[in-house]
């Protein structure tokens, strides 16, 4: 039972992450009809936004402490971050703890404007080419993307980690009635779980509650008619690509203290997040949020090791072999409009 | 139609292009009038440095690639010699190999055996490479290794742990100076029992490929040899990026002890996340709860950060050792990059060092001259001590560092400290050990 | 002449030469200029572009004609490299035998994927045939290679060892797999003043098969059935509801472009005696399609270039290094020198990632047809000059268009 639930909470926890990048990515599909091969890119973007912010924060000066010697022998230069000396050490070492959580507001607006410049730059250009031509050309982008991240950040991961108050694990056994050590989970994963919560029922309410959201649904449905009203419906979708930027990127800025940020994140999750966007069905916000969590969960059930002993290698396969049998019993995945994406 | 293998062999000796030249006319053998494989006729040498430049290690390959180009240097006369004035040989005169100028091709592995193997061909078939070194996984020097067999070039393995290197898939013109997975757990053993206790239950996550395995088989078989039990070995899939569902059911499942048999990105995130799950805070079986690394290097020590203080591992040398080939060589790579080295760049400076002077020693640069003169080579004064290469197996053996993570860095390289420095005797296995079994060394080729 | 019109006889003529020539082609530069770091023609890389040429002349009959975007084609050649490589493992080094086995094994492996993923169209297709592949991947990477039952060999690759069967090898053979007693690796050298130029046997071997594929290409393409897989591209449900079921076709183009794949990985293993997972992965499989989009997608020469194109890029411009811009640059004064190491070593070696993204990008902006379009424009180009200088010759041929 704690093992089981225990399961569930890891498949919430990396279908946060699924349904958000899935999210933008049919944010993108179902309004600009734009297949994004650079949408793992932008994560990966989102997540070195905090690195960035990190390192900005630990910017330093450099003091020689001749009573130390550096590897070399030569005197040991001490880096101090000016923040620290600005703020005094111990509110400037509070501000690099929240690097992270700072990143969150520092990171919105980049994502933002990396979308927009995005879509009026390039993306733009594409919308009446054959998809395979939006697919190289954003395949382009995401290899462009990453390589420049890899020249100035190194192909190592690098640590971002959460605030000190927030880096340990709870018992949450404990608070429901189970033995000690039965279901430890880590505070960062649940903010993780509860934030991505917060972002999607936001671009939900967003889409469903606002006028502008109620225009870009209609452009949705029938791009043509709401044309024909006067409403200038592709300023609205640039918008769009925007904010599905945004997501993604806050997907990254989050995911750094669960694992490290490196360069070919983004590619980690590109064909994963495909591969939920078309079980869930094309076009369908509520589809790709379905099977970002329905997959999470199946995939922390495979691997353990119950799964594991019966059928060998099904960790390694499952979210493959879901997708197959969702896409020949339901044609068009959990919640696929029809004609969407099938010519 | 049956066939002995000795005899395939001898066609093998002769040369694999030699082979066909019995069906053809000569014209269709490379350069029939050389004597072996890509022979140097004018005043260079030229070596091929096949390291990973893109992908997750591609920060390790850089390291190497840094190493490289120092040993270059040295080899040439160049720089403060680093290393080269430690060596116990004295055949290396500052003046390239053999009075020919060193010169190096460099080429990508991208950590796949199919792309390392492509641009090691292409040193060979195009810049007339004499020798390959290099790469940053196991399963890319086992590709490279066969490949520089067929085609009678001499491979120096760059890092690469995996028992199989020098086990199963060893081969006649492959050497490898780096440690493996047997080593580590031999000289990590006895430090587990002495820090940990005896009655420990260890649980295994495993990188689900050839090295994880034997790296799993060795470090199970070293501890259980000392008392502890085994309770679990998971394997996780090479692409996982997130070890969470993984890392959960450690804490009840009776176990004590979680040893991690993973590396680079992997490495990072599984610690990681077991530190964030708290594996650390807790006491379970009245003990607290350890994790082990058991392979350890300081890239990847950097990539982990905090979550590293303080857990155990090994590694094949560690810029803090200090004795005087340590010091030269962390000097002269430290005073032209500006930071230390790491393990990776140990390994293959002292490969190419290696490689050079065997060619001077034996005065030539046939790939079985070359082998020949590495067989059984003793030496010391390369940053870890008296080192043998073993002639059964082509494996160096010497001593063995054990690691910790440690708690109160004083720089961003400061990442770990030398618990014990096991003595080679105690890593040393018999050739025909059951874990190294199945392989044939075979005959070196020389290529045309 | 072979049953095909004088355009299309044109191009394989011109196809023929391009494989056979190769080796001169592709080696421009002396040896031992500094330009030589740009000369493409040794064994291995041109190897390369002819087995990918083949696979990428494959995808295309599925992609070009049909519109079906597979990603998972990728795992058609690794199987086809696996087949082989057991063949010379149990059997022989024979090169024959291992390729027909590859070509016959991918065909029923793409038959009985095609068939199910063909139940779907449009994205739903691409992500069904994605998953098939990356199952197969995962499975060659780790499950298929425990001790117990090991298929591929895991992460290491399967390679020939020593105490393999091989019933049917003899002494007089070399060890190495070879045509009949020709090992693939038979090279001869052609030293003429400054340049050296290879002749390989392994790559003649697959330019010949090459200029046979793309003979078959180019019937299928002109063939009816090459007409009803346009007509699916174009509208597949008009098709359907004047009755006809496309899928056999659809089918049978999937399966021949299956085969195709397997050659090309038979032929790959055939070259070099080890097969790699990776062969499989769906990067793999994206390879192929960026080299067919690049270089133009349902043109026929397109996808040939298209794979020299990403082959060039992948084995030519990785190894340039520091040291050698250094010594390109060598004539500037120190200062400039260095700057210009410095500009141009963000592109090279590490950076040929970066190389290639920005030429991706450049292509697709510019070049809507890809490779082939800017052939055409060219030669547009350079007509409208000539054109220009000689106004009623051009006037004149006009009407022979």
């Amino acid at each position: 039972m704690d093992a089981f639930l225990l399961q569930i909470l890891n498949g919430l926890d990396k279908g946060s992450a699924y349904a958000l990048i899935a999210l933008g990515l049919t944010l993108i599909f179902g309004t600009l009809g734009v297949v994004n091969f650079a949408h793992g890119a932008l994560f990966m973007i989102g997540a070195f936004c905090a690195v960035t912010l990190q390192r900005l924060f630990t910017l330093s000066f450099e003091t020689i402490d001749p009573t130390r010697t550096d590897f070399l022998g030569n005197p040991m230069k001490v880096k101090t971050p000016y923040i620290e000396s600005w703020f005094g050490p111990d509110i400037g070492a509070a501000i690099i703890d929240w690097s992270v959580p700072l990143a969150v507001l520092f990171s919105i607006p980049i994502m933002l404007g990396i979308g927009y410049a995005m879509e009026r730059g390039l993306i733009k250009h594409f919308y009446k080419r054959p998809h395979a031509d939006q697919i190289l050309v954003t395949f382009g982008l995401a290899i462009v993307l990453q390589e420049v991240v890899k020249y100035f950040f190194g192909a190592n991961p690098i640590q971002t980690p959460a605030p000190a108050a927030l880096r340990g694990s709870v018992d949450l056994g404990q608070m429901i009635g189970f033995q000690a050590n039965a279901i430890i989970y880590p505070i960062w994963r649940l903010v993780y779980f509860f934030f991505a919560a917060g972002v999607i029922a936001a671009v939900f309410a967003f889409l469903q509650f606002t006028t502008f959201g109620m225009v870009v649904r209609a452009g949705m449905a029938d791009r043509e008619t709401v044309g024909l009203l006067g409403i200038n419906i592709d300023r609205r979708f640039t918008i769009m690509f925007g904010i599905a930027a945004a997501v993604a990127g806050l997907a990254g800025v989050m995911y750094g203290p669960l694992n490290p940020p490196n360069y070919h994140m983004g590619m980690d999750f590109l064909v994963l997040s495909f591969v939920v966007v078309v079980v869930g069905g094309m076009g369908s916000l509520p589809g790709a949020v379905l099977a970002g969590f329905l997959l999470g969960v199946l995939e922390s059930f495979a691997s353990t090791t119950w799964a594991t002993t019966t059928i060998p290698g099904i960790n390694q396969i499952i979210i493959y072999l879901v997708a197959i049998i969702i896409l020949l019993t339901r044609p068009r995945g959990l919640m696929g409009r029809k004609g969407v994406m099938e010519d | 139609m049956t066939k002995t293998t000795v005899t395939r062999r001898g066609v093998l000796k002769s040369g694999a292009t030699a082979g066909a030249g019995l069906a053809l006319p000569t014209i269709f053998t490379a350069s029939s009038a050389a004597a072996y494989m890509n022979e140097p006729t004018g005043g260079t040498v030229t070596l091929g440095f096949n390291v990973p430049q893109t992908g997750p290690y591609a920060d390790e390959g850089a390291d190497e690639l840094r190493a490289y180009e120092l040993a270059v240097e040295h080899l040439n006369g160049g720089g403060d010699g680093g290393m080269m004035n430690t060596f116990s040989s004295k055949a290396l005169q500052g003046n390239g190999i053999l009075g020919k100028k060193v010169q190096f091709v460099t080429g990508d592995t991208q950590t796949k055996s199919d792309a390392a193997r492509a641009s090691a061909k292409s040193m060979i078939e195009k810049d007339g490479a004499i020798m390959i070194t290099g790469g940053s996984s196991s399963g890319v020097a086992i590709a490279v290794q066969g490949l520089c067999q067929e085609a009678g070039v001499i491979f120096m393995a760059g890092l690469t742990h995996s028992n199989d290197t020098t086990g199963k898939d060893k081969k006649a013109n492959g050497f490898r100076h780096f440690f493996n997975a047997y080593m580590s757990g031999a000289a990590l053993a006895p430090v587990l029992a002495a820090q940990y206790g005896t009655d420990r239950k260890a649980y295994h996550l495993t990188a689900d490929y050839t090295w994880g395995w034997t790296q799993e088989e060795s470090i199970k078989a070293a501890t259980e040899a000392l008392g502890w039990q085994t309770v679990n070995t998971v394997k996780t899939p090479l692409a996982a990026t997130d070890f969470s569902s993984y890392i959960a059911p450690v804490l009840n499942s009776g176990a004590d002890v979680l040893i991690l048999n993973h590396y680079g990105g992997n490495m990072v995130n599984s610690l990681t996340n077991a530190v964030q799950f708290g594996l650390r805070d807790k006491m379970v079986n009245g003990k607290h709860f350890e994790i082990v690394v058991p392979l350890y290097s300081r890239l990847m020590a950097k990539g982990a950060g905090e979550n590293v203080k303080g857990i155990l591992g090994s590694t094949n040398w560690h810029w803090s050792l200090q004795d005087d080939a340590s010091k030269a060589f962390v000097k002269s790579f430290g005073t032209k990059y500006g930071f230390p080295p790491s393990q990776a760049a140990h390994t293959v400076y002292c490969q190419t060092l290696l490689y050079a002077d065997a060619c001077e020693r034996a005065g030539t640069f046939n790939p079985c001259g070359v082998a020949q003169a590495l067989e059984g080579f003793e030496f010391d004064g390369l940053g870890n001590g008296k080192t043998l290469y073993r002639a059964a197996d082509h494996q160096c053996f010497k001593d063995v560092l054990v690691v910790r993570g440690k708690e109160n860095p004083t720089s961003e390289f400061d990442l770990l400290e030398v618990v014990e420095v096991t003595p080679a005797g105690q890593v040393t296995y018999p050739p025909d050990h059951p874990m190294f079994s199945g392989g044939m060394l075979g005959t070196c080729n020389a290529g045309a | 002449m072979l049953g095909l019109d004088k355009k299309d006889t044109t191009l394989l003529i011109i196809v023929a030469l391009l494989t056979l020539g190769a080796p001169f082609i592709l080696n421009p530069f002396p040896a031992d200029s500094a330009m030589a770091q740009f000369n493409a023609g040794y064994p291995d890389l041109m190897q390369r572009f002819v087995i990918f040429g083949i696979f990428a002349i494959g995808f295309n009959i599925l992609f070009g004609l049909t519109g079906y975007l597979s990603f998972g084609h990728a795992a058609f050649l690794g199987v086809g490299s696996y087949s082989a490589v057991w063949i010379f493992k149990l059997f022989t080094y024979n090169v024959l035998p291992a390729v027909a086995l590859s070509v016959v094994v991918a065909g029923l492996f793409s038959l009985l994927m095609g068939f199910v993923s063909l139940r779907r169209s449009g994205i739903y297709f691409s992500i069904l045939t994605l998953a098939f592949a990356q199952m197969s991947f995962a499975l060659a990477y780790s499950v298929l290679s425990n001790p117990r039952f090991n298929l591929t060999n895991g992460e290491t690759g399967l390679q020939v060892y020593a105490d393999d069967p091989q019933l049917f090898h003899s002494d007089r053979l070399p060890d190495l797999p070879h045509l009949f007693g020709l090992s693939m690796r038979a090279t001869y050298r052609l030293d003429l003043g400054g340049w050296s130029f290879d002749f390989n046997a392994g790559y003649y071997l697959c330019a010949v098969v090459l200029m046979a594929v793309f003979y078959l290409a180019i019937r299928i393409f002109r063939s009816p059935f090459g007409m009803m897989l346009r007509a699916v591209k174009s509208n597949q449900q008009r098709m359907n509801y004047t009755g006809l079921n496309t899928r056999p076709y659809t089918l049978a183009a999937f399966v021949i472009s299956g085969m195709y794949a397997g050659l090309a990985g038979g032929l790959m293993a055939a070259m070099d005696p080890l097969a790699g997972a990776e062969r499989m992965q769906w990067t793999a499989s994206g390879e192929v399609v960026l080299m067919t989009i690049l270089g133009g997608t349902g043109t026929l020469i397109g996808p040939v270039l298209g794979a020299g194109f990403i082959k060039y890029f992948e084995n030519i411009f990785s190894k340039i290094n520091d040291n050698v811009l250094h010594g390109w640059f060598g004539f500037l004064p120190d200062g400039l020198e260095d700057a210009m190491v410095f500009l141009v070593h963000p592109f090279i070696g590490k950076g040929w990632h970066l190389t290639l993204g920005i030429l991706f990008m450049l292509v697709v902006i510019f070049l809507p047809g890809g490779l082939v379009e800017g052939g055409q424009r060219l030669g547009r180009w350079i007509r409208r000059r000539r054109g220009g200088k000689d106004g009623e010759a051009q006037r004149k041929t006009e009407p022979a268009e």
